[in-house]
Parts: structure tokens; sequence; C-alpha cells
């Protein structure tokens, strides 16, 4: 399988109103892979993620300059449509936010609104075995996706997320709402989807950067309070023999 | 005693005179919710010892009439029916839209703010100026031969329309802000645009809390008198409107009727008409919190 680059990232800064949030990104992102966003608070990588699939245009007062090329298409460009994008590029959240509504119908909104017109039960199915969910749903399909456990509900989301079946799935801290087990789970499912997916993950726990990703990429926040890029490296050595100083000791809890 | 006890200069605790205050006040308050309540109570019983002798089946099916054993209040009945459900049909699409504009469209600016305090302060304006509004506008404006438009039902039905749409804005909004943010972007990120995602996840969500706004707002517009009065004329109606151009009375105006005349019979039939008004609100209110509870325990889970 030869590594290709599926997100380029080139001089990206994002603003909230006047102020630099990002500053001066550049990233390479690689197909069928899992990239970790590590850093301590504020360095801006959940801010950054959210630019990957142009989420941050909903926020207010959010501006982007810079580049994020995906198939070598600027996704900032104006003739291209957001939604396309989103579809393409999904994204799981901090907590687990299913919609009040059945299993199967939270699945079956994001295909419907993409207008798929196959079989419905099928594709239900296949993004809740591609979740690892199947099989403790599959008799309860109609009930509320409130009665499920909180692990439950996430994969539930990483299988909503799947279902309009995206290249990359952008998750910001899926695993930090829930329990050690519903943690290693998600885990285990985040090292099955990259045969598939490209994933990009942002996490506070650095086990679990050093457990599910192939790179890593190391935030940090300026004196200016922009966050920026420190580096960006085979998670191997990152977590070995990292470049830079504040890198290393980041890693060994110099300071968080 | 306690000033021996600690021997300070310029404190003087007083409790003896504080412990007589605290007491007073207490009665006071108490009292003072009595008097709601005691005068409600005295009200319902008034109403009930009136009003249930006459009140039967017969009361209920019968149109008016000048003989008190023969008279019912069915016309009016039908009529506010009517008037409900019209109501309900102008205002909750209207509402509803302008909530949905406001809640999610809208940019936050000056003029935003501006509408946003109107729609309050509409919900407060006396509900007479709007039936006087009414009038002038649905009866008069458009009462010529050419648009058929007179005291009517639908005359009546918009009136009532612009009495209660600042509610059902507001009771909207209030439920449309209260769906959490993380299910509009949970529909964003799978592609949904703003229309997808309002149809799909904003409004199913806020559905039961318009539902319970809308039903207050109908049962406020079935109870309201006084514009019903401007634009009927107080007119003495023994059918039923068979569609939105005719003419009709409602409840709250047979009511008023019947109160008016002289002969103690008619004023018990107005009672017995009362208590067919309130069963219907409380009813009305019921299933409304009903309703609301319902939503509510299911949002906690």
């Amino acid at each position: 399988m030869a590594e290709t680059i599926v997100l380029s990232v080139k001089g990206l800064n994002v603003y909230y109103g006047d102020f630099l949030a990002v500053k001066d990104v550049n990233m390479d992102i690689k197909r069928e892979s899992v990239t970790a966003l590590i850093g301590p608070s504020g360095c801006g990588k959940s801010t950054y993620l959210r630019c990957l699939n142009r989420m941050n245009d909903l926020i207010m007062g959010a501006s982007v300059q810079g580049q994020v090329l995906f198939e070598n298409r600027n996704i900032y460009d104006s003739d291209v449509d957001a939604t396309e994008i989103r579809s393409r590029i999904g994204m799981v959240f901090q907590k687990p936010n299913p919609f009040p509504k059945s299993i199967y119908q939270n699945i079956a909104f994001g295909l419907r609104v993409n207008g798929f017109s196959g079989d419905m039960d099928e594709a239900v199915e296949k993004s809740l075995r591609q979740a690892a969910l199947w099989d403790e749903v599959k008799d309860r399909l109609n009930d509320s996706a409130f009665a499920l456990s909180g692990g439950q509900q996430q994969r539930l989301c990483i299988a909503r997320a799947l279902a309009v079946e995206p290249e990359v799935v952008l998750m910001d801290e899926p695993a930090s709402a829930l329990d050690p087990i519903a943690t290693l789970a998600i885990e285990d499912l985040v090292r099955e989807l990259k045969k598939t997916y490209t994933i990009v993950i942002v996490t506070h726990n650095m086990q679990q950067a050093a457990r599910v990703s192939d790179e890593t990429a190391f935030f940090m926040v300026g004196e200016d309070r922009s966050g920026y890029l420190v580096e960006q490296d085979d998670t191997q050595k990152i977590f070995t023999n990292p470049t830079h100083q504040r890198t290393e000791e980041y890693i060994t809890g110099r300071f968080s | 005693m306690s000033q021996e006890k600690f021997g300070k200069t310029g404190i003087n605790p007083n409790r003896k005179l504080r412990k007589v205050v605290g007491a007073s006040v207490y009665i006071l308050f108490l009292l003072s919710t009595c008097v709601g309540i005691v005068g409600l109570a005295i009200l319902i019983f008034d109403v009930l010892d009136k009003g249930i002798p006459w009140l039967n089946w017969q009361f209920i099916t019968d149109y008016p009439s000048r003989k008190p054993e023969e008279a019912g209040l069915f016309s009016a009945l039908m009529g506010t029916i009517w008037l409900m459900f019209m109501t309900a049909l102008f205002t909750v699409p209207i509402g509803v839209s302008a909530a949905i504009y406001l809640e999610e469209y809208a940019p936050k600016n000056l003029l935003t703010r501006i509408i946003e305090i109107n729609v309050s302060n509409l919900a407060g304006v006396p509900s007479i100026v709007y039936g006087l509004l009414g009038m002038s506008i649905f009866v008069y404006q458009f009462g010529s031969d050419e648009m058929f438009l007179d005291r009517v039902l639908i005359a009546g039905a918009l009136t009532l329309s612009l009495l209660v749409l600042p509610i059902v804005i507001l009771a909207s909004r209030e439920s449309i802000r209260a769906v959490p943010d993380s299910y509009r972007q949970g529909a964003y990120a799978m592609g949904a645009d703003k229309w997808q995602v309002i149809k799909g996840v904003v409004l199913p969500s806020a559905f039961p809390g318009i539902l319970t706004g809308t039903i207050l707002a109908m049962s406020r517009a079935i109870g309201e008198a006084a514009p019903v009065i401007a634009i009927t004329a107080l007119v003495y109606i023994t059918y039923i409107p068979k569609h939105p151009f005719e003419r009709f009375t409602v409840l709250p105006i047979q009511i008023f009727n019947w109160v008016a005349r002289p002969q103690d019979d008619f004023r018990s039939l107005a009672a017995a008409g009362i208590i067919v008004l309130l069963v219907m609100l409380l009813t009305m209110n019921a299933i409304a919190v009903v309703l609301r509870n319902k939503y509510q325990s299911r949002s906690e889970e």
C-alpha cells in the first residue's frame, strides 16, 4: 500500500475574531493511517481539527487563512460546498451526541440527508458492524439511542459517521467522557478502522496516542497564546526520541 | 440579657420585638396567599352551586333559546372549537417559522434584538386592543363585498392569531433554544445543510415544547371574550358555522349574554356555561402539563 497524502495543510492560520488561535500549521495526513494530535489544553488542537472539515464555519467569528488540500483541492475555495466536505470528512465529538431518535434512525439520518437510495437496512447493519456495535444492538434497533451506555453511544456516533462513507474521520477526544473499558473498545475500533479510513484523533491521553496512532503531531501554546505545531513524526519516534525538547518535556510529563 | 452577657456597647439585639415582627409578617404573607385561594374557591363554589343543576346533555347539545329550560350552548361550543382550530392553523406555521428564523437564522444584531423585545412586549398588549385592531383590519378593511370578509369566523381566527402569535413564538423559541447544540453539530458533521439540520434534528426535539406552548396559547385564545366581542358584535346565533365565512359565537360571549339577562335562571345558565368553559381550559392545560413532564423526563435520560 503506497503511502499517499489525503489531506495536506499549508500555512493554516485560524482566528476567532482578531485573536490568532492557531498559527501557521503545515501538515500532511497519510491515507489509511491514524494521526494523533496531542498537546496541552488551549493549544488549539481541537480548533485545528474542526478546520479540517469546515466545522469551524459554524462558530461565529471564526475564520481561516491558508489551505487545506483534500485531493488537491482547497476545501476553503469559494466554489467548495461545506456539506460535501463534511460528508466526506466525518467527525466524532468529545461527548457522545446521538440524536434523540432510535438507534436505526440515528444512522439512517446521515444517509437520508445525503440522498441515499439503496437498501437502508443493509446500510445500517453495515455501519453498526463496522463500529463493532451490531451484536449488542441488533435486537433493539428501534430503541432510543439514549438507552445505550456511554461507550455504546459513542460507537453509535462512530457508526453514524461511517454510514455516509467518508474517506477521513476526525475524532475530537472520542474517549475522554468514557470509562476505561469503553475507552479500550474505542481504541480497538480505531485500530480496526484505519484499514479502510484515514483517522485524525485529538487526545489528551498520551498512552492512547501511543497505542492507536501511526503518526503524532505535537501542538503547543506560544507566548502570544496562539497554538502552533511543534513537530509531527512517526509516533514511535515522537515517544522515544523527539526532535524538540518541548515535545520530550511534555511526553515525559514535565508540564501539561 | 444578652447585652449584659457580652457586655458590648451600642448593640441592642431586641430579640423580643424581632420575634413579634417575624411572626406578624408570616401571618401577613399567609393571609395574602389565602385571599387569592379563597377568592378562587368562592368563585368555583358559587359557579358549581348555581350551574350544576342546569348542566346536562341537553344543555350541551341545544341551541340558545328564550326559555331557560330549553337553552343550550351548542352553537357557542362549536364556534369555540372552530375558532380554536382555525387559530391554531394560522398561528402554528407562522409562529414556528418566526421562531425558527429568530433562533436559527437571524444574525445577532440590534435589529433582531429590537424584534425580539417587541415580540415579548406584544404578548402583554391588552386583548381588547387586538380585538379593535382585528375589527378595523379584517372586518372593515377586507370586509368589502368582493372579499366576503365580515364579522365571520375567519376574521375572529385571524384576530385571535394576532393575539396569541407572540405566545407561540416565545414558547417555540424557548423549545428550539433548549435543543442541545451537540445535536446540530452531529448533524452538520454528516454533511447535512442548515434546513436538513433544522427539519431532521432541531424541530423533532423541539416539537413537544412547541406543542405545549401552542396548547397553552389556544387555551388563552378560547377564554378571551373582549376581542371576539369586537369582532362578532355579540350576535345571537342559533346555528353551527359550516365554513369559515359564516358568523359565529363562542362560549365566553354566550356566557356574557346570559349574565346580562335579568332573569335568575339565565344567570344559572351562565354558571353552567362557565363550568363547560373551565373544563375545556383545564383539560387543555392538563394535557400541556402532561406533555411537558413527559418531555422533561425524556430529555433527562
